[in-house]
């Protein structure tokens, strides 16, 4: 059987979503980035729901997000993107609101906007990502960084006695009532995407259902941040994220 | 004897080389090509084709969505 046997329209299994731009993504070589916004693509492409979609993108890495997904984006000040879903969300309850932060913008700066968005119970999805460090601005500590962690200002490792404890944001989410659905994932195997993305597809869905906030934390890796390879930089997340973010659901009413 | 063959084409030029679906391939197809694409990366390529099995696993880990993944039934 020769390749080109092989390689037919009616054979095709996976292929580039169509909501995802021509654009080549910025991001580094390996990061999770990538893959989410892969996911949420393919999420709103099956759902069918790509003119009903308003995505609002974060200050971070990810501040480009709207150049590679096409749907329609708003871009929050530093944190504040649930501020800015929530107002979307009430002057258009019809259409499907999604933010989309990493753990400097979401955990550190826009604690507040996501503490009360969540309290509110907004009929939003957040998507979360970890990879402990701040990407974009060249690795320092953020508030998931973990203990011993050695980042740009933390250059000995993290001291609980000097920057305090890694946050488990999506803990502290969890106990609120306005949150619906709490989770957290990673991307780092075949497995671990096929699992984010039925709980990001999920988490859509939950906004038909008026319930509260959906919130989906994807465990994820910086390698440049972290000053590894991109396969190595899985190892590490593998073995020392998993152990103060344990994934799984926390919460699904 | 495998029932499926398959095949990856993959999007050179937008290709990063971070090694990803390599690694995540459960039949060690793929490897990175010892030459670069037009950015300098050393691009993702099937060392060993007649070994894919059409799974779709490095097409779900890859982050800049390049990889298009076929899979025929051996008739």
């Amino acid at each position: 059987m020769e390749l080109t046997d092989i390689i037919k329209e009616e054979n095709l299994v996976l292929k580039k979503s169509g909501l995802l731009t021509d654009n080549v993504m910025h991001y580094c070589p390996g990061c999770t980035h990538g893959v989410v916004h892969k996911l949420i693509a393919e999420v709103i492409e099956e759902l069918g729901i790509q003119d009903q979609t308003i995505g609002v993108s974060p200050v971070g890495c990810s501040v480009f997000a709207y150049n590679y997904i096409d749907i329609d984006w708003a871009e929050a000040a530093h944190g504040r993107a649930p501020a800015v879903a929530t107002a979307i969300n009430r002057l258009h309850p019809e259409k499907y609101v999604f933010t989309y932060q990493g753990d400097g913008d979401l955990a550190s700066i826009g604690c507040a906007e996501i503490m009360h968005a969540c309290n509110r119970g907004e009929n939003i999805v957040v998507i979360f990502i970890n990879n402990a460090i701040y990407g974009m601005t060249g690795g320092q500590m953020a508030p998931t960084t973990l203990l011993g962690q050695v980042t740009a200002t933390t250059p000995y490792g993290r001291d609980a006695k000097l920057n305090g404890f890694p946050m488990k944001i999506t803990e502290l989410l969890a106990q609120l009532d306005g949150t619906c659905y709490v989770t957290r994932q990673s991307a780092d195997t075949p497995a671990a995407v096929r699992k984010t993305k039925n709980a990001i597809k999920k988490a859509f869905q939950n906004t038909r259902l008026q319930k509260g906030v959906s919130f989906v934390e994807v465990v994820g890796t910086c390698n440049s941040g972290w000053k590894m390879t991109p396969v190595d930089a899985n190892k590490w997340m593998r073995d020392n994220m998993f152990a103060k973010y344990p994934l799984g659901d926390m919460k699904d009413i | 004897m495998a029932k499926f063959r398959g095949a990856i084409v993959v999007d050179i030029e937008h290709c990063k080389g971070c090694n990803l679906c390599v690694v995540a391939c459960p039949a060690k197809v793929l490897d990175l090509h010892h030459d670069v694409n037009g950015k300098g990366y050393h691009y993702c390529y099937m060392k060993n084709p007649e070994a894919c099995i059409g799974c779709a696993s490095c097409g779900l880990v890859c982050p800049d969505s390049v990889i298009t993944v076929y899979k025929a039934e051996i008739k």
